[in-house]
């Protein structure tokens, strides 16, 4: 580690929380907090969605609408795609290979998530406030 | 960029290659493993139903209609219950991993009793939630 400049850091402190990866356990960590908000989040959509059943544009509109259910939906699908950005960075690591490849393909689900993410974002906020 | 021969695709390589999938008998823990990774690309391209469905609520009655239609159709049903057991097998993997991260679970047969949970609590969840949809209807 020693690199022949005048640093005062420590090797140990130049690489402590980096790893080979160079941005340490910041995935594995961000994954495992996102999966444990998911389990009761999951079952708050589920349950939301199945009280939505079968019930008129109005009715649904009310209902998701309301704080409650407006709230919970804003956490699942921000919690969720966030997750789920993370997973596919993980899937795209493990199978695309070539550096330009793998950049836009790491690019791509960047633009989706966040595109995604926007956009039920807003609906859930236009369906609460107009 | 990687030159030619460090690429493992590559068959100029004379670095050797690990066994891969097609080398092993299938197994439970790795199909369930497999599965997992499935299901969450499966959840991945249902966002786009979410979203759709979202913001057809948010625009009128003629758009929610619309997709209403789509989702209560045949392939809008079979969709659901794909996108449905999805979030159930994932999110019963997603709880395996729990248990593994903490150290338990890995070793014969635990691993093997948690490989059958996970796909019979993600299955068993499903026509839990679809049972109660219908009678909710």
């Amino acid at each position: 580690m020693n690199d022949g400049s005048s640093s005062m850091r420590t090797p140990l402190s130049k690489v402590r929380h980096l790893g080979s990866a160079h941005s340490g356990t910041q995935h594995a960590w961000q994954m495992r907090a996102t999966s444990i908000a998911l389990v009761p989040l999951t079952i708050g959509f589920v349950w939301l969605v199945l009280t939505l059943i079968g019930k008129d544009y109005n009715s649904v509109r009310a209902a998701l609408g309301g704080p409650m259910a407006s709230i919970v939906m804003l956490l699942f699908l921000l919690t969720g795609i966030w997750h789920m950005k993370l997973g596919m960075q993980t899937i795209i690591e493990d199978y695309v290979h070539g550096e330009h490849a793998k950049t836009a393909a790491l690019l791509v689900n960047a633009f989706f998530c966040y595109g995604i993410g926007l956009a039920c974002v807003y609906a859930v906020l236009r369906i609460s406030f107009v | 960029m990687a030159d030619a021969g460090t690429r493992p695709a590559d068959p100029q390589s004379r670095r050797p290659l690990s066994p891969h999938l097609q080398i092993y008998r299938p197994m439970l823990t790795m199909m369930m493993s497999i599965a997992h990774r499935i299901t969450g690309g499966a959840l991945y391209a249902g966002t786009l139903l979410l979203a759709w469905w979202l913001i057809a609520a948010s625009t009128d009655a003629a758009a929610f209609a619309k997709a209403n239609w789509f989702l209560s159709s045949i392939l809008g049903r079979l969709i659901l219950f794909g996108f449905t057991w999805s979030l159930f097998h994932h999110l019963m993997g997603g709880l395996r991993h729990f248990l593994w991260d903490a150290g338990r679970g890995m070793e014969h047969p635990e691993r093997e009793y948690l490989a059958q949970a996970t796909w019979i609590g993600g299955l068993a969840l499903t026509l839990a939630v679809w049972a109660a949809a219908y009678a909710m209807r």
